[in-house]
């Protein structure tokens, strides 16, 4: 799982997390989170973002409040997160129970040339998680943090934040679908069955 | 003026506050998404005492646009309540629900644009319809209590049957221009 650097690798990463998912919702933050969701297997109840930058985790928020007896994990990336850093109150605040975010911290804007992010400069973003209210709010740079993290996640009765350290290639392009109304509708439908297509 | 009544407009007596909260029931809106302001106080409150809706309280009302998109993709129904000036802060998330077609209602408490007394809300209220409807939002306006409840039921049902970013601009002349005690 790790990288000739010493770092996780994103890909290796994601697999782990998303292996006998069961009903797991994922939404993943624009740019590689979804790339990387996409290459451990596009399906229904995946729904990758392709903008909306620091939207994620009040994606996975809504959904959560939306869907009690779901587990939610949001899959993003630090420049992602970094855009949102108030929605960690606002999870904060509303403790819900069934979501997860994972942040996948590479340090880098890794679409855009690889420029440093803030985390490269120290920000800690599992401190200001846990800051916000997020009690279980931890730091993962090897294997074994990874399989804890995956059985955390499934096992949670609190909201659960996580950055983890990965490094910072560019991996080959996965691409989810684009459409984002095809996604949705996909996505809808496997949550709430037919009826997602005609609401009262 | 002393601040209670400063913070409490719209008047105390007025109603259209309590006809948009039944507008919500009537279309089973469960979450309530919000930055908070004096023209929505009542309603909120409202919502607040509502075991059956999630108030949820943003820190800035961007997150609202995004919150509300998980909320559909779990098959809840939401709103969005802000002033005029946050609306300018849900410009490119509002890309999400074009994108995705998310049925995203919004109601605007408008500042800036009848009897502003404050230089700095004129900028983005004057904006605020136009910046809206350049990102895809059907845009009605009520001025008048009595267009409230068929405006706002508009808003709601064209969000949620043709699936998009629509919003109700509530203008200052209904909520009462705020004047830091200058009138």
């Amino acid at each position: 799982m790790m990288s000739t650097s010493g770092l996780l690798e994103r890909r290796a990463v994601v697999r782990a997390l998303l292996a006998i998912r069961g009903d797991l919702l994922v939404i993943s933050g624009l740019g590689a989170p979804s790339w990387d969701i996409t290459a451990a297997g596009d399906c229904a109840q995946n729904m990758p973002l392709w903008g909306g930058m620091g939207g994620a985790a009040m994606m996975g928020l809504g959904l959560a409040l939306a869907q009690p007896a779901r587990k939610v994990l949001v899959i993003t990336g630090d420049g992602e997160m970094l855009m949102g850093l108030g929605g960690l109150a606002t999870i904060a605040v509303q403790q819900p129970p069934n979501l997860a975010v994972v942040v996948l911290d590479n340090e880098h804007y890794g679409e855009t040339g690889g420029q440093e992010t803030a985390t490269r400069h120290g920000v800690d973003l599992a401190a200001m998680a846990r800051g916000a209210g997020i009690a279980d709010a931890r730091v993962v740079r090897d294997e074994a943090g990874v399989l804890a993290l995956r059985d955390a996640i499934h096992a949670a009765a609190a909201p659960l934040f996580a950055v983890v350290k990965i490094d910072s290639a560019n991996l080959q392009l996965v691409l989810p679908p684009r459409e984002g109304a095809y996604l949705q509708a996909r996505f809808r439908e496997a949550v709430l069955g037919p009826a997602a297509h005609h609401q009262s | 003026m002393d601040r209670a009544a400063l913070e409490m407009r719209p008047d105390a007596a007025a109603e259209w506050p309590d006809h948009i909260y039944e507008s919500l029931k009537t279309h089973n809106i469960t979450q309530v998404a919000l930055v908070p302001d004096a023209g929505h106080a009542r309603l909120i409150r409202r919502c607040l005492a509502d075991n059956e809706m999630r108030v949820i309280t943003l820190t800035t009302e961007e997150e609202g646009v995004a919150l509300l998109g998980g909320s559909w993709l779990g098959g809840a129904k939401g709103i969005l309540l802000m002033q005029s000036s946050g609306v300018g802060n849900c410009i490119n998330m509002l890309s999400l629900a074009i994108l995705h077609r998310t049925p995203l209602p919004m109601l605007v408490t408008m500042r800036g644009d009848f009897a502003e007394f404050n230089p700095a809300q004129v900028p983005m209220g004057q904006a605020t319809q136009t910046v809206l409807e350049a990102m895809g939002t059907l845009v009605q306006r009520a001025d008048l209590p009595e267009d409230v409840a068929a405006t706002v039921d508009s808003t709601i049902r064209l969000a949620f049957n043709t699936y998009r970013p629509t919003a109700t601009l509530l203008g200052q002349r209904l909520i009462g221009a705020k004047t830091f005690g200058k009138d």
